[in-house]
């Protein structure tokens, strides 16, 4: 499945509308323990697809949706479920520590 | 350019150096020279000495080991470790360049016991200042720590937040880099205090400062802090590594305290041999 880009256009329609279970990412181009976790958030997309939605953040280019989910250290992982903040994790992880917060 | 840096010249950072250079790889070992083992006052548990050793003289013994075999010794602090291309170990004096990167710095033993440290983490508490320092943009920050690894946090965050103050929490602020113009705190801190964010230190004399953000950077940079940095898996304090010592990042290792676990010379020896066996395995 695609992962989705989020800016402050689309976020009402891909994230707060959406049904399934949404994974943000919130990241940078100049985070290296967020370019590690790429291909850990490309697996979940892929594993996940059925009953999850995968998007990314790039907080260069939207810092006003990082303030206004108070992240202030990437990656941070948040979890969205019918509009709502469920959960969130900060840092590498592995992959079943983000799949446990599903 | 070398094949291995590796960082630590106590058992496992040798070791692991030893094994390297026997498989013909360049290598180049980094160190402060202070090593956990050197205050061991008797070892009498290591495999061949049958009336025990002192820690210093197996510690320096590792070392002469390693200048009879031809391995490059330096001593310098590591403050950070970067990727292009390749890894840039940035130490306090130059920058080296290397394919792979073994670390066996030892386990971060001070420990912080500030109250607020663990409930802000990720909220006004950082440990990594080239990651976060973008989040603090026109804020006052402060770096928790008194040597050249703060002086390394500080000037990442010094271009990008409004004030940059450091914290020795009681100790004396000792750099070799002859930075002026510092704003230093020496007052022992009692807590951090905030709401849903970090937002005030108090000190011991019952004084208090707004702050919005605290960068800890104690003593020197360890595996874990240098680890974390460039992204491998940290749990509990310690670098996550596979059976081959590898970390979450492809090439770099870790061996030795850093990873937890028994920390016994022995173990250390282990890991060091399969980090120095295991690393650049397919070129």
């Amino acid at each position: 499945m695609e992962i989705v880009n989020l800016n402050s256009e689309n976020f009402k329609q891909e994230v707060l509308e959406e049904s399934k279970t949404v994974l943000i990412d919130f990241w940078a181009e100049w985070c290296m323990p967020c370019k590690m976790m790429a291909p850990v958030v490309d697996e979940i997309a892929k594993e996940k697809e059925a009953d999850l939605k995968v998007a990314k953040v790039n907080i260069d280019e939207n810092e006003d949706l990082a303030m206004e989910y108070n992240v202030m250290s990437i990656p941070t992982f948040i979890i969205i479920k019918q509009g709502k903040e469920v959960a969130r994790t900060i840092g590498v992880q592995a992959k079943e520590e983000i799949l446990k917060l599903l | 350019m070398y094949d291995v840096i590796v960082i630590g010249s106590g058992p496992a950072g040798i070791t692991s150096a030893i094994y390297a250079k026997r498989r013909n790889l360049s290598v180049l070992v980094i160190s402060n020279e202070k090593a956990i083992l050197q205050k061991a006052e008797n070892i009498d548990n290591y495999y061949g000495f049958p009336n025990g050793i002192t820690g210093k003289q197996l510690y320096e013994n590792g070392i002469k080991q390693a200048e009879n075999l031809k391995i490059k010794l330096l001593k310098d602090e590591v403050v950070n470790i970067k990727y292009q291309n390749n890894f840039i170990i940035e130490t306090v004096n130059s920058n080296y360049e290397t394919k792979s990167v073994i670390l066996a710095t030892g386990a971060n033993r001070e420990t912080l016991n500030i109250k607020g440290v663990k409930e802000f983490e990720g909220k006004g508490i950082s440990y990594c200042a080239i990651c976060d320092a973008y989040f603090y943009k026109g804020k006052d920050v402060a770096v928790l720590g008194s040597g050249n690894y703060a002086i390394h946090e500080l000037m990442q965050l010094k271009p990008v937040a409004s004030s940059v103050t450091i914290l020795t929490n009681g100790a004396e602020l000792v750099q070799n880099r002859e930075i002026s113009n510092i704003n230093v705190i020496e007052k022992p801190i009692r807590e951090f205090i905030g709401d849903s964010k970090l937002q005030e230190i108090e000190f011991e004399d019952n004084t208090k400062k707004k702050i919005s953000g605290i960068f800890i950077a104690q003593g020197i940079a360890s595996s874990s802090d240098l680890a974390r940095k460039i992204g491998a898996r940290i749990e509990n304090g310690y670098i996550v590594v596979n059976e081959n010592m590898e970390t979450t990042v492809p090439n770099l290792f870790a061996c030795g305290d850093c990873t937890g676990g028994i920390m016994q010379i022995s173990k250390a020896v282990y890991e060091g041999c399969k980090a120095g066996l295991s690393v650049l395995k397919n070129i």
